[in-house]
């Protein structure tokens, strides 16, 4: 343990890590979940011209790649961070 | 431009990927590894996926169907977004199996089986093959539009000239660098770097294009969107089903694809690198896809009528007169093709020689695993011609085919192929409950329903399906028509194809699973491909002690080469803690072997050469039985172990005891040779002095003479007594002594016994207490000698017992047979560390007390031993007590 003043306090701040570890993990795990809900909503738009545009279904369909890109780049570089030193978290109860 | 020149171009970017390659493993061989192995180079190794089919065809699939061909790149985006799923455990088990491919994975997973490999790879080889020849397809048209204007280019020959040096080229360069090192685990460094750059190259061409065409042709993004609108492809018209369907199939196919395997799973580093792709590959995919709609609407737009869209990313910048930017399209296109196919002629190339040549070469060669010669130029040679076959196979069905049906569909039809392993690979690692059997029937289920519904019918109607079946069915079955099975008529032949196969492939595999039962060999695999965040360690197969260490050495030298077997079997002796370089065969050593040969030749082959030499191909029941038995026997051992080491301290205790009693003993005895001298010195003084004053006469009354006199007599009685007491001791233990046996009754002994203590120590102060009734017990033995030791026991108790009123009892009894005569005075007894020395010679309960010579106990012990009974002090009473045991037939003989 790293010298702390206090014998209780970098305890707590490790299981508060390990937490935050386990949550970023969870919502790695729900991020491909929610790309495909984004990514089926095209189905139930209606074809022709009722329909949208199709530079309007481009934006929509590239703003949802482009926003699980960066979600899943935060989630894996503060995942990175929490990790180090810690070794790899295999005792993780698997899907 | 004329075709020369272009020639000249791909033939030196042809030189400059070569070199580096080249580069690459020189750098690798220096050990600079650190930069080949970043992340990015990782991430830009995936995009093989994006192959001449999505360079090219993509554009195609947007003029012809609008936004469709999004949904081949959200399939792959969301499954490396979704990491954690899936991608991640099957990354950490082919790293802990060592796994070389796709088909490897599958049969190490289901037991070890062969028959799954060789499944498996043929599968891939039949879903490969027109994906290679697609590929050759895209470069000779790409070269085509270049040699459309140049003299001499026409259809035919040439075109299939190109093909097959384009063929032969990549077949070269795959065989090269592809097959540096034996070891399938160990990156390709050269070919991996060549892709990345490739890469790169298909990347930045794509983004050229599609900045010149937004900004270059259209004037802007907002005016590029409008102008989208305005197009054909103004509306949004996807199929639903389509869309979902091709979502689906490109997620699992980018799971499946032996390619995509090799670079995700075979040729990964490790968890960072994952990491990074996760968002990074998403995102190549993503810029891939980002200018494919405003390519083909300006396209649409510029282009003739019957012009091919599949082309436009080259023919548009060709039209507008930017040559420099067509040659770099071009590039790209090219890049695309040659790293698809370099990657799935390695892919398959390791399949083939691993789980189709190999085995059959160590079956037909017959001499068995063990025989020394090196064999792994035989795995680099079956390597390299399966590299080769591949290549040609590709030219072959493209020269066969002669290039027909739009790029798209192809490749759908491949995708679907190599999908129907998705069933057993997940099942595989997620399912303990998968079995071999399982896997084998969703396998050859969903092969079948792919072959009959889409790959046959894609072939051409001139193929080997008629329009008559097509139309009909088979025979008139019309619920067996290929392209409406079960009668469902009318749907997308594809989403029908992949509703079909999928569905009935996974019941089949479950179904299979369920009602078969696991070899025990693939219960353990299962474990340890589900639990693999578990317990990283191998499944104990092998069963030691059978194999021989040296037959193991030959064999493993031939496969890794004789300096790293060396240093494999030196290093797995040292962690023993084995003398020399042979470690034992312990299940751990050969466990380690088998892994490290699977690097090379696979799992099941591996398996199959270790078990050539170790006995049994697989574990069996009764090898887990006896791993139990062992087990058993090693409890038994160390039960016997405790045991012996329990005895052992006892007898030390023992030994101590004894020690103690010499020790005692030594001591009484120096006291006792002090005691004797005293005793006999003492009447011998007495006597010399009373003697001497009678020699010398002088004025002795005759009172006085009497007395002396009788007082030498009497000292030498008592030191005739002495010398008797230490004969009869001598003669006792020499056995020398003949027993007189008569008859008598132990009543009357008693009294005799008593009688005589009582009269020479003249002690009328000892009570003694007898039972007469119980003494009438007549025996046959030798009477003097009992009384003698009657009389010992009696008199010492005179001598001995300190009680105010001394009082012996004497009881009578029988215990188990034997006649027991007690005596037990009112004493304080004897002290405990004394107890165990009275009945030893010389040995005196307490010094100067009484003044025996301290044999009579030990007379008694001779005397009991040889009458055949025993004498012993009982512990526990209040005073002395000793037993005496006469045996059964003294007492018995009598009545």
């Amino acid at each position: 343990m790293s010298a702390g003043p206090g014998r209780g306090a970098p305890l707590v701040f490790l299981e508060r890590r390990t937490y935050r570890q386990r949550r970023l993990r969870d919502a790695a795990r729900l991020l491909p979940v929610v790309g495909l809900f984004a990514w089926t909503v095209p189905l139930f738009w209606p074809t022709g011209p009722a329909g949208p545009t199709t530079s309007g279904a481009l934006t929509y369909i590239f703003g949802v790649w482009v926003a699980l890109v960066c979600a899943g780049a935060l989630l894996s570089r503060r995942g990175a961070t929490g990790e180090e030193g810690r070794g790899d978290p295999g005792g993780d109860a698997g899907p | 431009m004329t075709l020369n020149a272009l020639v000249a171009i791909c033939l030196s970017y042809v030189v400059f990927l070569f070199a580096v390659a080249f580069v690459a493993e020189r750098w690798a061989m220096r050990g600079r590894v650190r930069w080949l192995r970043s992340p990015i180079v990782y991430t830009l190794s995936l995009s093989i996926y994006c192959t001449a089919w999505t360079f090219y065809g993509a554009v195609g699939a947007a003029a012809r169907s609008g936004l469709e061909y999004l949904a081949i790149y959200l399939g792959p985006s969301l499954v490396m977004i979704g990491w954690w799923w899936a991608v991640r455990k099957l990354v950490r088990i082919g790293r802990s199996q060592r796994i070389t491919s796709i088909a490897d994975l599958i049969s190490s997973r289901y037991g070890k089986s062969n028959l799954l490999a060789i499944g498996v790879t043929v599968l891939a080889v039949v879903g490969t093959t027109p994906y290679i020849a697609l590929q050759l397809q895209s470069v000779t048209l790409s070269f085509e539009v270049f040699g459309r204007d140049a003299p001499g280019a026409g259809a035919g020959e040439p075109q299939r000239l190109t093909a097959f040096w384009v063929a032969v080229g990549l077949a070269l360069f795959t065989g090269l660098f592809g097959t540096r090192n034996l070891d399938a685990n160990e990156r390709h460094h050269g070919v991996v770097m060549a892709i990345a750059v490739e890469a790169v190259v298909k990347l930045a061409a794509l983004l050229s294009v599609g900045i010149f065409v937004v900004w270059g042709l259209s004037g802007g993004v907002a005016e590029t969107l409008a102008r989208i609108d305005a197009s054909a492809l103004g509306s949004w018209q996807a199929d639903g089903g389509r869309w979902a369907g091709i979502t689906f199939l490109s997620a699992a196919a980018f799971l499946c694809l032996p390619r995509i395997f090799q670079v995700l799973v075979v040729e990964a580093g490790d968890d960072a690198h994952l990491r990074t792709a996760s968002w990074a590959f998403p995102a190549y995919l993503m810029l891939m896809s980002l200018f494919v709609v405003p390519i083909a609407v300006v396209g649409l737009d510029l282009m003739p009528a019957g012009a091919n869209p599949d082309l436009f990313v080259l023919t548009v910048p060709l039209s507008q007169g930017q040559e420099g930017l067509a040659v770099l399209s071009f590039l790209g296109g090219f890049s695309s093709a040659t790293s698809m196919v370099i990657v799935a002629a390695i892919a398959l190339s390791t399949m083939v020689s691993n789980h189709i040549v190999m085995p059959i070469w160590l079956r037909v060669t017959g001499d068995g695993a063990s025989v020394s010669g090196d064999v792994r130029h035989v795995v680099l040679t079956a390597r390299r011609v399966s590299i080769g076959c591949v290549v040609m196979l590709g030219y072959l069905y493209y020269s066969v085919s002669g290039g027909g049906g739009a790029l798209a569909e192809i490749g759908l039809v491949s995708f679907a192929g190599v999908a129907q392993v998705l069933p057993a690979m997940l099942g595989g690692i997620f399912w303990r409950g998968a079995t071999r059997v399982g896997a084998v029937a969703g396998l050859s289920t969903g092969f079948a329903i792919w072959l009959w519904t889409l790959f046959l019918p894609s072939i051409g109607a001139g193929g080997v399906i008629s329009p008559e079946i097509l139309a009909e069915g088979p025979w008139g079955l019309g619920w067996l028509r290929p392209q409406a099975l079960f009668g469902i008529a009318g749907m997308d032949p594809l989403l029908h194809a992949i509703l079909w196969s999928m569905s009935l492939n996974a019941l089949a595999f479950f179904t299979g699973s369920v009602a078969s039962f696991p070899t025990p060999l693939e219960r353990l695999q299962g474990a340890q491909f589900v639990n693999v965040f578990q317990h990283s360690a191998g499944p104990r197969s092998w069963t030691g002690g059978v194999a021989q260490t040296e037959d193991l050495m030959v064999m493993a030298q031939r496969i890794l080469g004789a300096e790293d077997a060396l240093a494999l079997f030196a290093r797995e002796a040292r962690r023993q803690g084995v003398r020399g370089d042979l470690p034992d065969p312990s299940p751990d050593f050969l466990e380690t072997l088998e892994r490290e040969l699977a690097g090379s030749v696979g799992a099941a082959t591996a398996h199959a050469m270790v078990g050539q030499i170790v006995g049994g191909a697989s574990v069996s029941v009764e090898d887990l039985m006896a791993v139990a038995d062992e087990s058993a026997q090693l409890l038994e051992y160390s039960a016997r172990l405790e045991a012996q080491s329990a005895e052992l301290s006892r007898t030390a205790a023992q030994l101590r005891d004894a020690n103690r009693k010499l020790t005692r003993l030594s001591v009484q005895k120096d006291a006792f040779l002090s005691q004797i001298s005293h005793e006999l010195r003492t009447p011998m003084t007495s006597i010399r002095a009373f003697s001497e004053i009678l020699r010398d006469g002088g004025t002795i009354g005759d009172g006085d003479q009497t007395r002396f006199a009788s007082i030498i007599h009497d000292e030498a009685v008592r030191l005739t007594r002495l010398l008797d007491d230490l004969l009869d001791l001598s003669v006792l233990e020499n056995g020398q002594v003949s027993l007189n046996l008569r008859e008598g009754t132990l009543g009357a002994l008693l009294d005799r016994a008593v009688a005589a203590a009582s009269a020479g120590e003249g002690g009328a102060t000892l009570r003694i207490r007898r039972d007469h009734a119980a003494e009438d017990v007549r025996l046959v033995t030798d009477l003097d000698r009992l009384t003698q030791v009657f009389i010992n026991l009696v008199s010492n108790a005179g001598k001995y017992c300190d009680a105010q009123r001394p009082e012996l009892h004497i009881r009578v009894g029988r215990a188990e047979g034997r006649l027991i005569v007690d005596f037990l005075d009112n004493g304080s007894g004897i002290a405990p560390e004394a107890r165990d020395t009275i009945f030893e010679k010389f040995s005196r309960v307490a010094d100067q007390k009484a003044g025996g010579a301290g044999l009579g106990l030990a007379i008694c012990r001779q005397i009991m031993a040889r009458l055949g009974g025993d004498i012993r002090y009982l512990p526990g009473r209040s005073g002395a007590a000793f037993r005496v045991e006469l045996p059964h037939e003294v007492a018995l003989a009598a009545q």
